[in-house]
């Protein structure tokens, strides 16, 4: 049992991970980008390619991969976002769709349907477990998705609250009209914010072939995933994702002990459950502004301080 | 020697013209006063000139420098600022962060943090607090300097008055002071005509989008503004052709 | 046709749209008359083609005119799907099954709107798509659909194919009339000017006492039980049964395809989007994977530069009306005003 919730936690690590970008984005352009899981996989297929067929360890191919995947945000918001937004609220939700549609068969046509995993490139860091007193073992791959998650929120708070290229992009995100009036070019801040946002998609991509394996239709529910840690760790700092993934990594840990087909199905009633409650109990909205705020940030460091 | 100068200006909202034809120089160290009734389009006009509302036709010169069609987040480094109307701060950010922010383009010039806070004491207390939890006049501070600290040859304020008590009035316009007369080119657009006459050393009135009145401060009285205000000096004029 | 004084005339129907409206029906008996002389390729074609404009007026009804866009359409297309073997396996007649899948669907659609009525935008996109992924995985926990191998509709076989075939066909045909005909009745009725006006301005429509959410609601319901038909429907005509078929997102996706370039909000882009796609299909469909890049290349692009579709750029370029839901304002003078769009 401990063990079941051990696992289910350190597994929030990689939901956290693949939520962050998606709230990112959410929270500074207000588009839901439904091509966020196939861009993943997308990632995750560059890092194959280049371990497969070059040699290149897939830690290693993140340094050519992330950079790869920051032009395609910068891109993606330009030449895609930027327009469609500007045809309403609705429209968006559609090209990125669409854009994922064209993602996920680009990936069959190339790689065909085959399962692919990066697990063969990594040693035996794929399997490799620390033993914790009591006889549980803790995979090396889950503590260092966690590690990376943890760096990767923090590394994000503080760019958002300590740069001035945070702070424009907290301001464009707040009021894109006054943001101009002061100096900030909002397209860029915008197309930097995106560019962020598939950085973090990239390296959620690297986690999800490391410790699984993954195929051309993989996205879509790699974008469910992420939608749900992101609902469920709701408003207020980006740390909400990485409770949102412990919830959701834990609900499908236990489903799954339940019965074979509860891992996905535990996942989407927690899901479904928090919304509910959210929805009849407090009346808040769902993803709210995933907030860079002030207070948000003076309650973590106290937090951080308080403990020794 | 004109700093700022433009040229029959027309701002469009949609098919509603806010400002037609309207043409002035500004030299440098004026302080222009622009009054005018509700929807006489003094705040379309402020707006245009800072970018935020490009306008229908007309041109916008700095110092011979076209920036018509310039957006707003490069006029700001070439050297206009402006003071929105509502004070529009970043209410889920600090007094700190929102005067970091004014200083984006990176404009060299004086004013600091520092500087600013010596400029309105009242927030030196407020330094980390968030916008959205000031009270009016130190909102209208932050914004003021926040304008400030992109070290603008030009400041456009736009009712720095709005919303808030004759007493913080007067303590915002004191603060204001010492700027008034440092020599910085000001246009300003205020409710209350005594209190632009005061400080401006020029008055502009607009009237359903035109200028019906431009006139340096000592030449005038205050009953003439007024009578502009109301568009009651064409009663006069068409009775004085007739 | 109402004149008022000053030379003003609102009208309805314009002389095209009585024309249409005619050709509508020229087109249903023909239709209806048409398996006499068809192959039975054919026939199975065309009833396709029922079934995709049942899928795109419905979608269209719910994001083009109800402002909801939803990814997990396909929850309705299955359950619709499913319900049928259910019912029929408790030994309904499996024609009356179709539509009483389509009813108990429906019956549940409601109780849901509550809950995802409450979402805005994208999240009630996805939403949809989280509960299309859930009752997938439920569905599979039924032992009569043995998991993903899936089960059959053998209580078809009991009718000769050929007479199969048309009562389907029949069916797909009498349905995809009925509900293209509520909706048509729906948009022209005061709920429809509701309907109307919150496509158009939803803050502006509910300070004017609208019952958006009463309407959306009857919009999610109708759109629920008509996909939920079409999905019936389809597995009538291929008769088996797999799960993870009919909960694929591959139909929302031709769903927005079809109303993407056809045209969202418009009555006749819905279908002239089915119609399009059925084309398409029919020419490019063995193309396989390329075929599928291509939907979404070409949704892409129609988000992007031509989001109103086909049927928009038509209505702006010759200012046609075929199927009249609005009123349209002729000012004396040369220009129009169009009051429904």
């Amino acid at each position: 049992m401990i063990d079941t919730l051990i696992q289910g936690i350190l597994l929030g690590g990689y939901y956290a991970v693949i939520a962050c970008g998606l709230s990112f984005m959410f929270s500074v352009m207000r588009i839901i980008n439904l091509a966020h899981g196939s861009l993943a996989v997308a990632a995750a297929y560059g890092l194959w390619l280049l371990a497969s067929r070059f040699g290149i360890s897939p830690f290693a191919g993140l340094l050519i991969v992330l950079p790869a995947m920051a032009a395609i945000g910068w891109l993606l918001q330009r030449y895609l976002l930027e327009r469609s937004a500007r045809g309403g609220a609705l429209l968006p939700i559609l090209t990125t769709f669409g854009l994922a549609i064209v993602i996920d068969n680009l990936m069959f046509e190339q790689f065909g349907a085959d399962t692919r995993s990066l697990a063969p490139f990594i040693g035996s860091l794929s399997y490799d477990s620390w033993e914790l007193p009591g006889g549980i073992y803790v995979g090396k791959l889950a503590v260092m998705t966690m590690a990376t998650a943890i760096a990767l929120l923090g590394g994000l708070q503080l760019f958002l609250s300590r740069f001035a290229l945070g702070r424009a992009i907290r301001a464009t995100a707040e009021d894109p009209d006054t943001a101009g009036l002061v100096g900030i070019d909002a397209r860029k801040a915008n197309a930097l914010a995106a560019a962020i946002a598939m950085v973090t998609v990239g390296i959620a991509g690297a986690f999800l072939a490391m410790r699984a394996t993954f195929d051309p239709y993989s996205g879509g529910p790699q974008l469910l995933f992420a939608f749900e840690a992101a609902v469920i760790g709701g408003a207020g700092s980006l740390w909400g994702t990485l409770i949102g993934g412990i919830v959701l990594g834990l609900a499908q840990s236990l489903g799954a002990k339940v019965h074979p087909q509860g891992f996905l199905i535990g996942g989407h009633v927690v899901f479904l459950a928090v919304l509910f409650a959210r929805l009849f109990l407090v009346g808040t909205p769902i993803i709210g502004r995933i907030g860079f705020t002030k207070t948000g940030f003076a309650k973590i460091r106290a937090a951080i301080r308080s403990t020794p | 020697m004109t700093i700022l100068s433009v040229q029959n200006l027309d701002v469009r909202h949609g098919l509603l013209q806010a400002v037609r034809d309207v043409s002035f120089d500004l030299a440098k160290g004026d302080v222009l006063a622009l009054v005018g009734a509700n929807g006489a389009g003094k705040t379309t006009l402020l707006r245009s000139l800072a970018g935020a509302h490009l306008p229908a036709a007309g041109r916008i010169l700095l110092n011979d420098q076209e920036l018509t069609l310039v957006p707003s987040h490069r006029r700001i480094a070439m050297g206009i600022a402006l003071v929105p109307e509502g004070r529009r701060l970043f209410s889920q950010m600090t007094v700190e962060e929102n005067l970091l922010l004014g200083k984006t383009s990176g404009r060299p010039g004086d004013w600091t943090i520092d500087r600013v806070f010596s400029a309105f004491p009242n927030l030196v207390p407020r330094r980390h607090a968030k916008t959205g939890h000031l009270s009016g006049g130190e909102q209208q501070a932050t914004a003021i300097g926040r304008a400030l600290m992109s070290n603008p040859d030009i400041l456009l304020l736009d009712e720095v008055s709005l919303g808030l008590s004759p007493l913080v009035v007067d303590r915002v316009y004191a603060q204001l002071q010492s700027l008034l007369t440092s020599g910085t080119t000001i246009i300003l657009v205020e409710q209350d005509l005594g209190r632009a006459m005061g400080v401006a050393s020029r008055v502009i009135c607009m009237l359903e989008g035109r200028v019906v009145l431009d006139s340096p401060v000592k030449n005038i009285t205050r009953d003439q503004v007024t009578k502009a205000y109301f568009g009651l000096h064409r009663a006069n004029t068409g009775r004085a052709a007739s | 046709m109402t004149a008022i004084p000053n030379g003003i005339i609102i009208e309805r129907w314009t002389r095209s749209s009585q024309l249409a409206l005619g050709s509508v029906a020229v087109a249903l008996a023909l239709f209806a008359i048409a398996p006499l002389t068809l192959g039975a390729g054919a026939i199975d074609r065309l009833t396709a083609l029922f079934i995709y404009v049942i899928l795109a007026a419905m979608w269209n009804a719910l994001a083009g005119f109800g402002g909801l866009v939803s990814v997990g359409q396909q929850v309705f297309f299955g359950l619709g799907a499913y319900f049928t073997i259910r019912l029929a396996d408790a030994g309904l007649n499996p024609f009356l099954s179709l539509f009483a899948a389509a009813l108990i669907t429906g019956a549940i659609s409601l109780p849901l709107s509550f809950f995802m009525l409450r979402l805005k935008g994208g999240e009630f996109a996805i939403g949809m798509w989280v509960i299309s992924a859930l009752t997938h995985m439920l569905v599979n926990l039924d032992r009569l659909i043995q998991g993903e191998t899936g089960t059959s509709l053998i209580s078809l076989n009991v009718y000769e194919s050929g007479t199969r075939r048309v009562v389907i066909y029949w069916l797909a045909l009498a349905s995809m009339a009925a509900l293209l005909g509520i909706l048509f009745a729906l948009l022209r009725s005061r709920a429809g000017a509701a309907i109307q006006a919150i496509r158009d301005n939803e803050d502006a429509a509910t300070s004017l006492g609208v019952r958006v959410i009463a309407t959306k609601r009857l919009l999610f319901v109708l759109a629920a039980f008509g996909i939920a038909v079409a999905g019936a429907l389809w597995l009538a005509t291929s008769t088996t049964f797999q799960p993870k078929t009919y909960f694929s997102v591959q139909w929302t996706a031709y769903m927005i395809f079809m109303v993407l370039v056809g045209g969202i909000g418009k009555f006749e882009g819905a279908i002239l989007g089915a119609v399009l796609f059925f084309v398409i299909e029919t020419f490019f469909g063995a193309m396989g994977v390329w075929y599928l890049i291509g939907l979404g290349a070409t949704a892409v692009l129609f988000s992007l530069f031509l989001p109103h579709g086909l049927w928009g750029e038509i209505e702006r370029r010759f200012d046609v009306r075929l199927l009249p839901v609005g009123y349209r304002l002729k000012l004396p003078g040369p220009t129009k005003i169009q009051w429904n769009q």
